[in-house]
């Protein structure tokens, strides 16, 4: 494959491995202009620490703060932002598309 | 996800190996299936054909919804000639992700110095080519423009499933070139294979510059034949 997402997976490995509560968002499905693939993933750390990207940064800081949750209950969660959501006005995504996101607790 | 199947998606990645963690949406449920077990998995299927395409993706399966996460084995590069536009492409290559090799029997060329960090390998490549397991994710860039170097490397390429040749030298070089592995066997459909001059026309001039060429032609090379199958 032709990325570093790969590497993300890696560190998510080694921050679980050295103590810390991690989580992973993988981007499962999108709709119109998305600004990154079907399978990018973003990692969280429980600090809030982060490495990777699920949109060209329009929804990270929404994304992040679900992984924290996810973190702390375990739960996996599956998001969605796009302009036709009712958080259009606070995170979304200005190229018009609509993404789909899966967040999981690193166990 | 278990850390123990993340760390064997990475162990396979490692070890050059495709692999596919399946998640099942609504129970969160996961599998990790290497491409060696994709035969007995009740999705094969599904795994086959997002495999080639070489994506990730949201399936359906008996009502329920899987997201498929795909794991190509990282592509590898196999660069003849430890030259000045081999020293450009290469932390270009590290950019992308791709493990590099380069070959280059010439020892004042092929110096540890003036290639830090890769794998280097001061030999003719007739003799080390075979041992580096060319595949469909391999690609070859040839650089010397020297026929005793780079012939026998796009010979072995030639003879591969690898998705990217490409060989440096004028048009008029290129004719030679053709002209010899017409002799040695080769016919059109094989020759047609061969990028050359090597790297897309961007009006490149500088090692550098043509670095950046040969690089989006790999790129396009990769991801456009997948476009074509999906």
């Amino acid at each position: 494959m032709l990325s570093t997402d790969t590497d993300v997976l890696k560190a998510a490995e080694d921050w679980r491995r050295a103590g810390k509560g991690v989580a992973l968002a993988t981007v499962i499905e999108t709709w119109g202009s998305a600004p990154r693939a079907i399978g990018s993933h973003l990692i969280i750390d429980e600090d809030a620490n982060f490495l990777g990207s699920v949109s060209g940064g329009c929804v990270e800081g929404s994304v992040i703060t679900e992984a924290l949750d996810v973190i702390a209950d375990g739960r996996p969660r599956v998001l969605e932002f796009g302009v036709a959501d009712e958080t259009a006005w606070r995170v979304g995504l200005s190229c018009g598309g609509r993404i789909k996101i899966y967040v999981e607790r690193v166990e | 996800m278990k850390l123990e199947m993340l760390s064997r998606l990475n162990g396979e990645r490692a070890a050059r190996r495709a692999a596919i963690i399946i998640t099942d949406i609504q129970s969160g449920e996961q599998r990790l299936v290497g491409q060696d077990a994709i035969a007995q998995d009740p999705l094969a299927p599904l795994l086959d054909l997002h495999l080639t395409r070489g994506k990730s993706a949201l399936v359906e399966h008996d009502g329920r919804q899987f997201f498929l996460t795909v794991q190509e084995p990282p592509l590898k590069v196999v660069i003849i000639g430890a030259v000045h536009i081999s020293q450009a492409l290469i932390p270009m290559m590290k950019q992308l992700d791709l493990s590099i090799t380069v070959v280059d029997p010439r020892t004042a060329f092929a110096t540890p110095d003036r290639f830090p960090d890769v794998s280097l390998l001061t030999m003719w490549p007739d003799a080390v080519l075979p041992s580096l397991g060319f595949d469909r994710y391999t690609a070859l860039v040839a650089l010397t423009h020297d026929p005793k170097i780079d012939d026998p490397a796009i010979i072995t390429a030639l003879r591969s499933q690898c998705f990217y040749i490409g060989a440096l030298g004028s048009r008029k070089t290129h004719e030679r070139r053709i002209e010899r592995l017409t002799n040695a066997g080769f016919i059109e459909a094989d020759l047609s294979r061969i990028r050359a001059p090597i790297g897309l026309d961007i009006g490149a001039t500088s090692p550098a510059e043509i670095a950046v060429s040969i690089l989006a032609e790999i790129v396009a090379a990769f991801r456009n034949e997948r476009r074509g199958s999906a």
